[in-house]
């Protein structure tokens, strides 16, 4: 780094020098205010392309789903029928199969990561929380698609064999849970969807997480072990109520995570349009597997206009999702600025 | 007497602290091996099914009919390698340029913080939204499936990453090196390209690594950008087969041979990603 600093300035000092006694020649133009003002330029410009790539893709989502919106209004999120030959569309089953494989991803990846992020940051002796927070982070980067294929020819029948047919045995009868777990036991369906996500997701919360568990001043934490606290009650009460809104936003960015996964989903859920009990283990449909499996089909009209008033939905509520999620990360780094 | 009835109340509610510690701690420790036990389970089995299934047809021979006898990835192992190569060269001057402005112009300026927001919201959202955006804006205009609109695609995933990590990296450039060059009269894209940049520079191939890593394995815009294509090709003027998309299509089908093609293509697509993120991570680790 030092090394480059001379030889950046060098040109411009001895012009300096060379200007500065006598004064005589012209000094040599080293300044290009044009050079100075393109670069600006290009910068600004590729700044406002974020932005209109943000403002055409709401902008061609919503013309895309023009039609479908002017048939069906605000009611296609509540009708439940989907028949491409009738040309009748609801985008119910869609949304309700996504809402409850994220939902279940959240139930299974909440805690556990939680469980991670309180290990490395407590736990784990210094030599292995790199490695592990390492594998941690190498678990979000494979493919949705391995996933996707593990979970449908791997992990789907060894559910099946070793969860759901005992869950099945246990509550045949039983009122709520026996309607939860009946359908057929074949390891596709909601249930499976929603652990595969869980177990993408929990790299993501997990590792935000840590990170704002790391930034409690040690201090606070160092005083309530002084008064005899163990090592849970510091992290339940002193950790976790000053690291709230990062928390929150981690399991927020880890929702929006679930509900716009596509391929792990549309592997394992089944892809069938139908909502005709509240079992978990029944093949079911989300927006995203829907997009993926019908759309490179559909005829231009009515169909595809649907799917894409499918994905306006979808980027809506991401949306929303992703930017409160923004909002508490940011608050809470704006609290530890003050703070400390 | 009292005295020591309160002396054993104290030694029973110690115990229970000790033991509700215990307890979480030990949760806390079966989390970390349920997190580390998937990745290694499902690493296990792409090596266990993928690598059986390897041979040097896979890379020479083009994608087969079903139940046929022979039959390799070729064409989408090219297709891939050349929409993920071109998405980062499209997409990197672009990510960098924007980060440059984020972190050298725009700290303060409404529209330097409405990018970063927008910026971190494109970052996470869905990728199949990006897949309908380009089929709205290329596909359904010029009546095509392409290799171009799957590289478009590509390349507005890579955008926000790199954004995301160049302004990270040049807001680690302690501001006296700026006040230096300036103190010496240099110009401010002088001061950004060869000293702010320079000095950032293994943090952003970093970021750009990984955001290749990233696209690499990404099938959902590509479905209905690039589609697929059973044969060789170059041009990207026609649909275009990639390696995630061929997966999907060969993993769903019931034929023998494509599923046996479909867990090569899992295992190099995964020992590929995996490899560039380490790379990525650890020579990052060493310039620091």
């Amino acid at each position: 780094m030092t090394a480059i600093l001379p030889a950046a300035g060098m040109p411009t000092a001895t012009a300096m020098e060379r200007s500065v006694p006598t004064g005589g020649p012209a000094p040599r133009r080293v300044r290009a205010p044009w050079a100075d003002r393109l670069f600006a330029m290009a910068a600004h410009a590729a700044a406002w392309l974020t932005l209109a790539l943000l403002a055409g893709i709401l902008v061609s989502l919503f013309l895309g789903a023009l039609p479908a919106i002017r048939e069906y209004g605000l009611s296609f999120i509540w009708r439940s029928d989907w028949d491409p030959v009738g040309e009748k569309f609801g985008g119910l089953v869609m949304i309700y199969g996504t809402l409850v494989t994220s939902a279940i991803a959240l139930i299974i990846a909440v805690p556990v990561s939680f469980g991670i992020a309180l290990f490395l940051t407590e736990l784990s002796p210094q030599w292995l929380k790199r490695p592990l927070g390492m594998a941690v982070e190498l678990l979000a980067a494979v493919p949705s698609i391995v996933y996707g294929m593990w979970g449908l020819l791997v992990f789907g029948p060894i559910l099946s064999s070793w969860v759901q047919q005992p869950l099945q045995a246990a509550f045949k009868g039983v009122p709520v849970l026996g309607g939860l777990f009946a359908g057929p036991p074949v390891g596709i369906g909601l249930l499976s969807a929603g652990i595969i996500l869980a177990i993408m997701i929990i790299p993501y919360i997990a590792s935000v997480m840590r990170d704002v568990f790391e930034v409690t001043p040690p201090m606070l934490k160092e005083s309530a072990y002084g008064l005899g606290s163990t090592t849970w009650e510091v992290v339940w009460n002193v950790v976790l109520p000053y690291t709230k809104a990062g928390v929150v936003g981690g399991v927020m960015l880890g929702l929006g995570r679930a509900l716009g996964e596509t391929m792990a989903v549309t592997f394992v859920i089944g892809n069938m349009n139908q909502l005709n009990s509240v079992s978990l283990f029944e093949a079911a449909n989300s927006i995203t597997s829907a997009l993926a499996n019908e759309f490179a089909e559909a005829g231009e009209g009515l169909h595809q206009a649907s799917l894409i008033y499918l994905g306006l939905i979808l980027f809506f509520i991401t949306f929303v999702v992703l930017a409160c999620s923004k909002l508490l990360l940011a608050q809470m780094r704006k609290s530890e600025g003050s703070r400390s | 007497m009292s005295g020591f009835s309160i002396d054993a109340g104290r030694l029973a509610a110690h115990k229970r602290r000790k033991r509700v510690n215990a307890l979480a701690l030990a949760l806390s420790l079966a989390a970390m091996a349920f997190g580390v036990f998937w990745l290694l389970w499902i690493l296990f089995e792409t090596v266990r099914l993928g690598a059986s299934g390897l041979s040097w047809q896979v890379f020479t021979e083009m994608t087969p009919a079903p139940q046929a006898e022979v039959g390799g990835l070729a064409n989408a192992i090219y297709g891939s390698l050349m929409m993920v190569g071109l998405a980062t060269l499209i997409a990197t001057p672009i990510g960098v340029m924007a980060g440059v402005y984020l972190a050298e112009y725009g700290r303060n300026a409404w529209l330097g913080r409405i990018t970063q927001f927008i910026n971190d919201i494109l970052l996470s959202a869905p990728s199949i939204v990006i897949g309908l955006f380009i089929y709205s804006v290329v596909v359904a205009r010029f009546k095509a499936f392409s290799g171009w609109a799957g590289v478009m695609a590509l390349s507005l995933i890579v955008i926000p990453v790199v954004i995301r990590t160049t302004e990270n990296m040049l807001a680690l450039v302690p501001n006296a090196m700026r006040e230096a060059a300036y103190a010496l009269g240099t110009p401010k894209w002088k001061v950004i390209l060869s000293i702010t940049l320079k000095s950032a520079r293994s943090g952003v191939l970093t970021g750009v690594l990984l955001a290749v890593a990233r696209i690499s394995g990404e099938t959902a815009p590509l479905l209905f950008t690039a589609l697929s294509n059973q044969f060789w090709t170059s041009n990207l003027r026609e649909p275009m087969a990639s390696l995630p998309v061929t997966i999907f299509k060969f993993a769903m089908s019931p034929y023998e041979n494509w599923q046996q093609l479909a867990w090569a293509g899992v295992f190099l697509i995964t020992l590929g990603v995996l490899a560039l993120n380490i790379v990525a991570r650890v020579a990052f680790r060493n310039k620091h």
